[in-house]
């Protein structure tokens, strides 16, 4: 009962958040907007008794990534009225057609009961996510993954500073 | 009435949707980067939703390593912005179209 309430409350503000990124038309107001999303959808991480994941949504995307990005956003400058795009229609056309498709295959998925993925699972009760065994196969069965995740950071920074860093001319020798 | 797994699903599936509409019509290039960390946070919802179904721990950690990527496509995202901005006087991303035939 209490996870009905939470879900429709947080499945509210996610969607009524990415609503408002897509179409605010001041990119602080997407922004304001993204944000709330990514806190709703850390409160169902939690709810899905993923508490680790929670916090690094939090952590990482809500504080970290939101940081750059209105950093960024206030370097680059804010135009106040940032139209759409609804000069060539026959875009919008399309786009409209696929997001409607999706929306109606899903719709009509969900109603007739086909949208059952998981056969016979057990629905778990929310407990607290098990670090240790979270720990343990994080370090064994995905220990390449995430060596493989390390190197990707580390390229990114490279890249991040290939990109957009300024060389000084004449450095020394 | 309990909330199974496939609810989280839809959510997800929903969301996901609005991410790509985002990415099509908006023409603002850091806008375009939140939708694609929405379209990112609408998988991981996916990975939490059956990893809680099935009674894994797999499904938490897959959703940790896609916030790490999200992390990194921010990074270079924003560079690329940032950097492009510095050399064409902040371009729209639909005005760089030199590599095209």
């Amino acid at each position: 009962m209490m996870e009905l309430v939470l879900f429709f409350l947080l499945g509210a503000t996610v969607l009524a958040g990415a609503v408002v990124t897509v179409l605010a038309k001041n990119s602080i107001h997407s922004a304001i907007g993204f944000m709330g999303t990514l806190l709703s959808l850390a409160i169902l991480y939690v709810v899905n008794s993923a508490h680790l994941l929670g916090v690094v949504v939090v952590i990482v995307c809500a504080g970290t990534v939101m940081t750059l990005l209105l950093f960024v956003m206030m370097l680059v400058g804010v135009n106040a009225e940032e139209p759409l795009r609804e000069d060539n229609s026959s875009q919008m056309k399309i786009v409209a057609g696929i997001g409607l498709g999706m929306l109606a295959l899903g719709a009509v998925a969900a109603f007739t009961g086909q949208l059952d993925w998981f056969p016979g699972s057990r629905t778990v009760p929310q407990e607290g996510s098990d670090l240790v065994e979270l720990a343990e196969s994080l370090f064994t069965d995905w220990v390449l993954v995430f060596e493989a995740t390390a190197l990707l950071l580390a390229t990114a920074v490279a890249g991040a500073i290939a990109l957009a860093g300024r060389e000084k001319k004449g450095r020394g020798s | 009435m309990t909330v199974g797994p496939s609810w989280y699903m839809t959510l997800a599936a929903v969301l996901f949707v609005v991410g790509l509409l985002g990415m099509m019509i908006r023409k603002n290039f850091l806008v375009q980067l939140m939708c694609l960390q929405l379209m990112l946070n609408a998988v991981g919802l996916t990975f939490v939703a059956a990893g809680r179904a099935r009674g894994y721990a797999n499904g938490e950690i897959a959703a940790l390593f896609l916030v790490v990527t999200a992390a990194a496509e921010a990074t270079v995202g924003l560079a690329i912005a940032v950097s492009v901005f510095r050399n064409r006087n902040g371009a729209s991303p639909d005005e760089l179209s030199g590599l095209k035939g």
